[in-house]
């Protein structure tokens, strides 16, 4: 039977090159966030990732992280990390900041390999973890040119 | 050295946040593609970008695979004093690249 | 497969004729993601900028044994370059042929700097050729049809309209039957070159539209010409004469 993607790549000619593309393991990202927490948890909140749901071209997305935080010297986001279960490492993006940025946020772009449930984790100044996760699907490319 | 472009407010009031975009010419080559004749093709991405300011560090960002080509990076910073800001990017195979930008603060 | 595919674009073509039969000129730009339009809008985000400030640096530059930059002969390219990149392919009365910006440019380096040609897709010709077009940018795309290009317009309409490949597909079938519509998640534009050199998120860099061509030639899986053939040329001549009028977006970037 004809799939969707044998369809495009009819289509387009591209070579079929995705299918044997590597994905991380549930434990690479496990791992991948145990790393930053050390084991703490990281609920959801507080943490706001704004990323477009449906993702035109993978190869360049736009994402931003804001942190709910004061970001004074007492209270502040230290770091804020972006994982991607999907794609062939887990790590995305981590940046490092403290209550003389103003404000706790950023802005990104990043490949997302396919469509998946991309992970930002912020650790604040008093040792807490918070999260936000969004769940994003990545258009098939129509007519890709060079083989990946 | 690579090509980069930084956009910083050439003058604020003190205590303002003061948005930057820091954009740089690289191919982040993810180590995961295959080339034409089915070799892989190795790693070759920016690994650290930092931003200080009149020699501060204010901002520091590790940069994955997973940062697009010419990464670009958005963030902010109180201005507090008049004087300079200074970005670095550094990573495989000896990659390195810089820019600055006056800011005055009143 | 290519009995369902045929079928697929068959009904889809139908639609389209039924709905709009002249549909309004519209820039691949509006068919983009409202993020991918936000790139091309700020040049402080545009990646497109870095090709654009290697291009100044390059008109600048001394080059070839002349040791002439562009700007010795051209000045501020603010503006003695504003509107020419909208003006290209253009027909050139002298050499009596059909020359397109890139090759223009290579005109240029060979008999005034007398310095070697740019290859095709390098980083020098797509900065050049991008600094050119940013000097456009927001003008009116212009192209003059003097009595002896008129062979060569008729020739690029006669390729766009031209089935080929082993998927025996004309651009046309695409572009102006089925502009609107999707391919995959893809919507398909009027193939409009309004904004080359393109920053294209697919190639993660910089390209000139007769790599989008070949691109699209090796989709219909037909053998691409090589760089710089004069049907591509033609066919560049014809694009941008179709969209005459429509205001130029270099560096623009598109999906």
């Amino acid at each position: 039977m004809i799939t969707r993607r044998d369809l495009l790549i009819l289509a387009c000619g591209a070579a079929a090159g995705g299918a044997g593309r590597a994905h991380a393991t549930p434990a690479a990202m496990e791992e991948a966030i145990r790393k930053v927490t050390g084991g703490a948890a990281a609920p959801k909140g507080r943490v706001r990732l704004d990323v477009p749901p449906l993702i035109e071209n993978g190869n360049s997305v736009v994402l931003s992280v804001a942190v709910d935080s004061p970001m004074t010297a007492a209270d502040h986001v230290k770091a804020i990390h972006v994982f991607a279960p999907q794609n062939p490492l887990p790590n995305m993006v981590s940046v490092y900041l403290g209550p003389r940025a103003g404000r706790a946020r950023f802005t990104t772009r990043v490949r997302v390999a396919d469509s998946q449930t991309l992970v930002a984790l912020a650790q604040l100044s008093d040792g807490s973890f918070w999260s936000d996760s969004v769940a994003v699907v990545v258009t098939l490319a129509a007519c890709a040119e060079e083989v990946k | 050295m690579a090509r980069t472009i930084v956009n910083v407010p050439a003058t604020a009031r003190r205590g303002d946040i003061v948005t930057i975009k820091a954009l740089v010419g690289h191919v982040m080559e993810t180590g995961f593609r295959h080339g034409e004749t089915g070799a892989l093709i190795p790693r070759d991405i920016i690994r650290s970008f930092v931003c200080s300011y009149n020699g501060e560090e204010v901002f520091r960002a590790e940069f994955h695979p997973a940062v697009a080509a010419n990464p670009l990076i958005e963030f902010s910073t109180i201005a507090t004093q008049s004087g300079k800001l200074e970005f670095r990017w550094s990573g495989d195979n000896g990659f390195s690249a810089e820019a600055s930008a006056a800011i005055a603060v009143e | 497969m290519k009995a369902r595919l045929l079928l697929l674009l068959g009904a889809a073509a139908a639609t389209a004729a039924a709905q709009a039969p002249a549909p309004e000129r519209r820039s691949g730009y509006d068919f983009m993601a409202r993020e991918t339009r936000a790139m091309q809008d700020d040049d402080a985000t545009n990646p497109g900028m870095l090709w654009v400030l290697d291009g100044e640096a390059l008109w600048r530059a001394g080059a070839g044994a002349s040791g002439k930059s562009c700007a010795d002969c051209h000045g501020d390219a603010a503006k003695s370059m504003r509107g020419v990149a909208a003006r290209f392919p253009g027909f050139d009365l002298s050499a009596r042929k059909l020359v397109d910006l890139d090759q223009r440019i290579n005109l240029c380096r060979a008999q005034k700097q007398k310095a070697p040609a740019f290859p095709p897709e390098s980083r020098e010709l797509l900065a050049l050729s991008a600094y050119l077009g940013r000097q456009s940018r927001g003008l009116p795309i212009d192209i003059a049809v003097p009595e002896p290009a008129k062979p060569l317009l008729e020739a690029g309409r006669a390729a766009f309209r031209r089935r080929q490949g082993q998927l025996n597909l004309a651009c046309a079938q695409c572009h102006d039957a089925l502009a609107g519509e999707k391919l995959g998640g893809s919507p398909i534009p009027q193939a409009h070159p309004t904004g080359y050199p393109i920053y294209r998120l697919e190639w993660q860099g910089m390209g000139s539209l007769q790599r989008r061509l070949r691109n699209c030639m090796i989709g219909v899986r037909a053998e691409p010409y090589a760089y710089g053939a004069p049907e591509y040329v033609e066919l560049e001549y014809y694009l941008m004469w179709r969209a005459r009028g429509m205001k130029l977006e270099t560096p623009a970037v598109r999906p």
